[in-house]
């Protein structure tokens, strides 16, 4: 073996240690990229056992002290719905696929955003560093994060333009794909389904009620109602549609569905409004039940 | 020095060729374990599957079907327990040929289904309705995905061994498992109980048996030659 080929040798493994060492440091401490930001798992730890582990628990498996008190009154949590269990790596809001780890942004996105109808507040108030390290942080409590990489996110073509052909096809398509089993025959998540639905701990979970009109679980806007059954929410009963709906025909779904949240105002219902056929289909709509779903038997 | 490394290196060649030449020829003159599961005491009463929120399912059905976590047949037999060896055999790639998994009259066919890590999973709908698939696995990955009528089958994988419950949301009766296991050397009991694990090279092996509701048990059998030896699991039943 001649010098330079032994320099080379040299050179190459002092290369292969250089790579080596970040990735072996990454088995402990965890990073997430959101953006330009950088969150880190040491000061995210710190926030964590401030804010998070009351509901999520000393090793984020959702069973904080809000949700499984000890003690003296220790017979009901004081939680309705149980915090998310970081552990098992499943999440509801992904822009990934089905079964797949959602993106660092995904994550970022549902601690500011916060979760509609649970307990689950907005963290808006943290500082967007500090939502960044938490998320790092978060990322330490199951090993697929070491194991696994996040899903590629779907595809999301740009949406056309609003027509009623194209909330008459999503009408359809809301029919054929069988929404309606859990969300009702008209949207008020009272489907013949619905009051036997459980999510993955078997802790009974409602579907959307769209007569409501609130935020979706995964966000408002009309993009985040296409992920939301594109991906399905993981760990509840809602599935992806991704196989069966082709990206074209699921815009058509979008425009329906707003179509069904009569207490919201959007250019979708404004627009089945002005037509015989929308008219008539909001009319023929029961009145029973309040516009908070309250009246609706689960 | 340097001849007598060579040696060391080809003689291991050698070796390992050997082992592996030997392993490969000796399975299917292998031994065979067989016997019968059976349990002892009063099983829970298969309960009457109500269906009358999904007709084109209840027609399908002359009579209602009822619950499957418990199936039994003559003599306290014991049907869909999973026999397989969990110690004692390599691990072992995956066949080619896809495990059948089918929604019919909404029912999963088979109840139970065992298959390989990383083999590929075909699940199909016969039915008229729209079905959600949803596993609920702790250790593979969990999905969830609809499957309404005429779409093509669902093709997927699991990289991990585990028995894993499967759902459909949409129809809550729905109920039935997965089996991924590490080996080939696996058999579902019949409806009589029987089981058999044929072409097991000679070797000290680890049986164990799986039911969903009972829990599972475990034996050791050591197979030379190829005998054929017999072994049985009883299973203590609940009433519940």
């Amino acid at each position: 073996m001649n010098t330079h080929s032994a320099r080379a040798l040299r050179l190459a493994l002092a290369m292969a240690l250089i790579l080596l060492v970040p990735s072996l440091g990454a088995a402990q401490a965890m990073e997430s990229h959101i953006g330009k930001l950088t969150g880190h798992s040491e000061s995210g730890k710190q926030l964590y056992f401030r804010y998070c582990w009351g509901c999520h628990g000393f090793r984020g498996e959702g069973n904080g002290e809000n949700w499984a008190p000890t003690g003296t009154y220790a017979t009901q949590p004081y939680l309705n719905i149980q915090p998310r269990n970081f552990a098992a790596g499943t999440f509801k809001c992904r822009s990934t696929p089905t079964g797949t780890l959602p993106t660092d942004e995904d994550l970022y996105n549902a601690i500011g955003r916060g979760f509609v109808m649970s307990n689950m507040p907005s963290w808006i108030t943290l500082t967007d560093q500090n939502r960044a390290d938490l998320i790092a942080f978060i990322k330490t409590f199951s090993p697929r994060w070491k194991t696994e990489k996040s899903g590629d996110p779907i595809s999301v073509p740009a949406e056309p333009k609003l027509t009623v052909e194209s909330i008459k096809h999503g009408q359809e398509l809301f029919q054929k794909l069988e929404c309606w089993k859990c969300h009702g025959p008209e949207g008020r998540g009272d489907g013949p389904s619905a009051s036997t639905l459980t999510d993955s701990n078997d802790q009974p979970i409602r579907p959307y009620n769209f007569a409501v009109g609130s935020r979706f679980k995964c966000g408002t806007t009309n993009h985040d109602l296409y992920k939301i059954f594109m991906t399905g929410l993981d760990g509840t009963p809602m599935p992806s549609f991704a196989d069966v709906v082709k990206p074209e025909e699921a815009w058509d779904l979008v425009h329906f569905l707003r179509t069904l949240q009569v207490t919201h105002k959007s250019p979708e219902l404004a627009l089945w409004q002005t037509t015989d056929e929308g008219k008539k289909e909001i009319a023929s709509r029961r009145v029973e039940g309040t516009p908070t779903g309250s009246g609706i038997k689960q | 020095m340097r001849i007598k490394r060579v040696h060391v290196a080809s003689l291991a060649v050698i070796a390992a060729t050997g082992i592996a030449s030997a392993l490969v020829y000796a399975r299917p003159a292998g031994g065979t374990i067989s016997g019968k599961v059976t349990y002892e005491g009063t099983p829970a009463k298969p309960k009457p599957i109500d269906m009358s929120k999904e007709p084109s399912c209840a027609k399908q059905h002359a009579t209602p079907i009822t619950t499957e976590t418990v199936v039994t047949g003559p003599n306290n037999s014991l049907e869909n327990v999973v026999v397989y060896v969990s110690a004692g055999a390599p691990d072992e790639n995956a066949p080619s040929q896809a495990a059948k998994f089918d929604q019919k009259g909404c029912q999963y066919i088979p109840h139970v289904l065992a298959f390989q890590v990383n083999q590929t999973l075909e699940i199909a709908n016969d039915d008229q309705t729209s079905h959600n698939i949803h596993p609920l696995p702790k250790l593979n990955r969990e999905w969830n995905k609809s499957q309404p009528p005429g779409t093509p089958a669902i093709n997927e994988k699991y990289d991990k061994p585990e028995f894993i419950p499967v759902k459909c949301n949409i129809h809550p009766w729905m109920h039935g498992n997965f089996a991924v296991l590490k080996n080939s050397h696996y058999a579902v009991s019949k409806e009589d109980g029987s089981f058999s694990l044929p072409s097991l090279p000679p070797g000290k092996y680890t049986i164990t048996a799986w039911h969903e509701s009972y829990g599972e048990q475990t034996q050791d059998v050591t197979i030379s030659g190829s005998e054929t030896k017999t072994i049985n699991f009883v299973f203590k039943a609940r009433p519940y």
